[in-house]
């Protein structure tokens, strides 16, 4: 009989690799030529979701039973350097992740006779070794140049995160089957959406930044190749391409992150830099100013990723997108990654005093510039994206503030809210006409409180605060200008050199209209 | 006695040279193909079998017994080891997939028999540790090139230029090292590591003698093309001739030369209107990041080099073959419109963007983890180097998918004949596609290997600064 550590391991298991599996068979089946049918998609999608949502719920279900706030399931080393001795590529026993100082948590591994095992985690175990170091079976040290585990962690902040990606992406697979049928984008759009839900499971159950990492590329890309679904008209793609520039930037960030908290700390897991304690009563290892550089970075990653200013530009362009995936990813789930992180990342709130004021001032600021923006809004999907943008930023103020749950609830509530009101909006004015039809007169039509504004501020809210243009007048022009100097430079010395015109590149001819705010 | 024990490597040379000139027997390009493929194909199995036999063991006396190299050398020149085990047989593959995927309709202009010819020379050169030996076929290598461009009616003298300046450098410069018999710190040695330094910059189109690789890829076809800058040969030469010997400032100033121009390639990559240059630009970002982890010198930084390199063989490999394979239906491709390429070739679209992303070190690809260790060394040596190393891979990461954009949205492309992929340009693309996201998937026993490489790397730095303080005598081979 198993114990229950083995079925929270087993369904931890399931949660992961559930979308892993959808992902996996859509993927390949595109490369080698061999799409499955619709109806197989749509029920590989079905299959997927429910198994996964199952688990998730019943792994809820025991921790409540249990009384369990916190369980990491660590699986293994994906790399291991060992700097003395042969570097090995077995899975970490829990032995490793026993060595981590942790006083109340439970981690269910396995040893390396593949036999599952669980260690409860006392204080005293923390004390026996570093961070990195580890006798070996021989006695020998052995010191991790470099390890990236992967570790996926159940606690009440990302088991609410999973089971809502689990939910509005079922809900969104099961409209989007209808919505997108025939299309021919239809095996791109669910090969798409596989790799989102992946992406958002993992970033919601990450233990360690490296893995929340390949979950958050995982999202960015899906992303913007569904902004880029309708592919053959010029803005979906430009658009695309708008996005996906933000988002690198966001990457970079966060990449930049991790790597100063392995740095630091020696390794990526969460409770390293975090602190111990369940979430969110952690309290973070890293003293108030590498709380606030980790912090500024991870601020720019949040930005990034949930359009909070300045770069909430990207936020209506995204829209050009098929509707089941701007609900699903900017009206409901992408777009409260940032918050979610902010959320994991709490404690570092905590200990840095300016990185919350920080993080409240761009809250706020995302809310009146997404406030008066979606105000002058004359498409249904950009006026939604705005009014998602303003709660985005009122969860990151609460998050400032010092709230935890009061975010949390915030953002599963208006998560499922917005989803709703997007995959309501193509028939909108369906609904109208059969509401006034209902009551027999027309609809009282509302006042936009912008119109009582000045001339000025109309203007500064239908241009977005003029943010893209502040980002592209200050930033991109000038980076495409120098660049395209210095392409102009070297043209006259290659020419030059070969004493004649020494590109055959400038005689390429083509059809169709340009890109161009990168060209 | 296993057949293991042969000398697998001798003969992928030797077949490779004597294919070369049966090869260039026939005139008619179908026959040329056929029989182009089966010597490259026959040289990958071979090297394939002789990787596999340094990777169960075989040991050089084994391998004595039926070499031809005593005889003809009196010791053995061409032998592999952690560093160049993997890579050879990663140089072939990328031959033997090159080869493959040439269109009928480009049988004509890609000449198997330099190809053939080329091949020998660079597998000679990876399997090669002896410094003249390599100063040699470095030198040598540059020949086919020049033959190609000759052959196709091309300006020559931008390249012709640069490569000169490479093997008179190369040349002068181990010259002096080898003159200073031992003595690494001797001015003479100094004067002599900073040519060879700036062969290898220039070898690996560093700023400012960069402009060589984009040249060559507008004269040049494009898999000879690519053939010739994929598997960096520059980055073998540094590693053989300079890092064992040069002082800790010769490497800082390579490395900052390498770190300015990954971002200044990386960012010239974004404003390119031709695919070709564009892919040139990219190759140059990543040689340099190969190059940027060289020099910082720490067993992390240099593991994951080594893996950036054999990562970027592939993934540059895959990518090069992708838009050549769109080349070969379209023409010249530009970036300054739309093309609207994805209806004909949903398949294409998906490897340009898997090879594209696996470049810059997307997860799940080969180049993940090796972006990962390049990342986290460079943050223990400076966090400048680091924040360039993140701008390069985040420019590269826009630059490809403006690329994919361009090509592959758009109003569609009309044509009344099939452009879908073929079926050899399949197989040579989801190989490298497999290879890409195995490596990805799992990359332990990969950076595994490269982490005994970099120490066997660091081990012969150590010896040679060693040897210094001791009377001279020979370098000695690190034993397996």
């Amino acid at each position: 009989m198993p114990d229950v550590d083995q079925v929270l391991r087993a369904l931890g298991i399931v949660v992961v690799t559930a979308p892993l599996v959808f992902t996996v068979l859509l993927g390949l089946s595109s490369i080698i030529g061999r799409r499955l049918s619709e109806e197989a998609t749509t029920r590989l999608g079905h299959g997927t979701i429910v198994t996964g949502l199952t688990a998730a719920i019943t792994i809820l279900g025991i921790m409540l039973w249990y009384d369990k706030h916190h369980v990491e399931i660590q699986l293994g080393n994906w790399v291991k350097i060992q700097q003395h001795g042969t570097p090995t590529g077995e899975s970490e026993a829990p032995g490793e992740a026993g060595n981590h100082d942790t006083a109340t948590h439970d981690t269910v591994g396995h040893d390396p006779n593949g036999q599952e095992i669980a260690t409860h985690e006392t204080a005293a175990g923390a004390a026996t070794a570093g961070p990195a170091d580890e006798p070996s079976a021989g006695g020998e040290e052995h010191h991790h140049l470099y390890h990236f585990s992967v570790k996926v962690v159940f606690d009440r902040l990302s088991v609410p995160f999973a089971i809502l990606s689990f939910v509005l992406s079922g809900t969104i697979g099961a409209f989007a089957s209808q919505y997108v049928h025939r299309e021919p984008g239809f095996n791109r759009f669910f090969v798409l959406y596989a790799i989102f839900v992946q992406g958002m499971v993992l970033t919601a159950l990450a233990g360690t930044i490296e893995t929340l990492f390949t979950g958050w590329e995982m999202v960015g890309l899906s992303s913007i190749l569904l902004v880029a679904f309708y592919q053959e008209r010029p803005a979906p793609p430009r658009n695309a391409l708008w996005v996906w520039v933000v988002y690198r930037v966001s990457d970079a960030a966060l990449l930049l992150a991790a790597v100063v908290m392995h740095h630091l700390k020696g390794e990526g897991d969460f409770d390293r830099f975090l602190g111990q304690g369940e979430w969110p009563r952690q309290v973070s290892a890293l003293d108030p100013q590498q709380a606030l550089i980790v912090g500024l970075l991870l601020l720019v990653a949040i930005a990034g990723k949930s359009a909070l200013v300045p770069f909430s530009g990207w936020l209506p362009r995204a829209m050009e997108g098929p509707t089941p995936s701007s609900a699903v990813f900017y009206g409901a789930l992408s777009v409260h990654l940032g918050a979610f992180l902010l959320l994991r990342i709490s404690p570092l709130l905590d200990v840095s005093p300016v990185l919350s004021v920080a993080v409240v001032m761009l809250g706020l600021m995302t809310a009146i510039v997404a406030h008066m923006a979606g105000g002058v809004q004359t498409d249904i999907k950009s006026a939604l994206s705005f009014a998602s943008l303003v709660q985005v930023g009122i969860i990151v103020s609460e998050i400032g503030l010092g709230m935890r749950y009061v975010p949390l609830i915030h953002l599963l509530g208006h998560a499922c809210l917005r989803t709703l009101q997007f995959i309501r909006a193509p028939t909108l004015l369906q609904d109208y006409r059969t509401l006034e039809n209902a009551i027999g007169e027309h609809l009282p039509h509302g006042q936009a409180g912008i119109e009582r504004y000045r001339i000025w501020l109309y203007r500064w809210s239908i241009e977005r605060a003029y943010l893209d243009s502040i980002l592209s007048e200050y930033i991109l022009y000038p980076f495409l200008r120098i660049f395209r100097w210095c392409d102009g430079m070297e043209r006259r010395w290659t020419d030059f050199l070969s004493r004649g015109t020494s590109r055959d590149s400038d005689q390429v001819q083509s059809a169709a209209g340009g890109i161009d705010e990168l060209a | 006695m296993t057949v293991l024990q042969l000398p697998w490597l001798e003969l992928s040379i030797a077949i490779a040279i004597c294919g070369s000139l049966f090869v260039s027997r026939w005139r008619d390009p179908s026959r040329a193909y056929h029989w182009g493929l089966v010597c490259i194909g026959v040289v990958f199995a071979c090297t394939l079998v002789a990787w596999l036999g340094y990777y169960l063991g075989v040991t050089d006396d084994e391998l004595n017994r039926f070499s031809p190299q005593l005889k003809l050398f009196g010791r053995r020149l061409f032998s592999l080891d952690e560093l160049s085990s993997p890579l050879v047989p990663t140089v072939a593959l990328l031959h033997f997939l090159t080869a493959l995927a040439t269109a009928r309709t480009k049988m004509r202009r890609y000449s198997f028999s330099w190809s053939l010819a080329a091949e020998a020379i660079r597998l000679a050169t990876f399997s090669c540790e002896e410094p003249w030996v390599v100063v040699g076929l470095l030198a040598v290598a540059t020949v086919p090139p020049y033959i190609e461009l000759v052959n196709r009616n091309r300006p020559t003298r931008v390249y012709v230029l640069h490569m000169a300046l490479f093997v008179t450098l190369l040349i002068g410069g181990w010259s002096l090292v080898a003159a200073a018999g031992g003595s690494y710190t001797s001015s003479q040695a100094n004067i002599g590591t900073i040519l060879l330094m700036a062969a290898i910059l220039v070898r690996c189109g560093s700023i400012p003698a960069h402009c060589w690789v984009t040249d060559w890829f507008e004269h040049a076809s494009f898999g000879i093309g690519l053939l010739f800058v994929v598997p960096l040969s520059g980055v073998y030469a540094a590693v053989r001739l300079v890092l064992p010997i040069a002082p800790e400032w010769g490497l800082r100033g390579i490395g900052l030369i390498s770190l300015a121009t990954a971002v200044y390639a990386s960012g010239m990559s974004i404003v390119q209107r031709d695919a070709r240059r564009f892919f040139a630009y990219l190759f140059l970002s990543h040689a340099s990041l190969v190059l940027v982890g060289l020099e910082l010198r720490t067993p992390l930084s240099l593991t994951a080099s080594l893996c950036l390199w054999f990562s970027e063989m592939l993934s540059l490999g895959g990518f090069g073959l992708a838009l050549r394979a769109l080349e070969a239906r379209f023409g010249r491709l530009s970036l300054v419109k739309f093309q609207g390429l994805y209806s004909h070739s949903p398949s294409l679209a998906v490897c340009f963007m898997l090879t594209g992303l696996a470049c810059v070190g997307f997860p799940a690809t080969v180049g993940f983890i090796s972006t990962e260790l390049l990342v986290d060394s460079a943050v223990s040596f400076s966090s400048s180097v680091c924040v360039a190393v993140l701008a390069a891979t985040a420019l590269n990461g826009i630059s490809i998918v403006r690329a994919y954009l361009l090509l592959f949205t758009g109003a569609r492309h009309v044509s009344a004949v099939s452009l879908e992929i073929g079926l050899r340009e399949r197989i040579a693309v989801l190989t490298l596609a497999a290879l890409i996201l195995g490596g990805g998937i799992f990359p332990q026993p990969g950076v595994s290997s490269r982490y005994q490489a970099a120490e066997e790397i660091l081990q012969r730095r150590d010896q040679a600064k060693l040897a210094e303080t001791k009377p001279p005598t020979e370098m000695q081979p690190i034993s397996k």
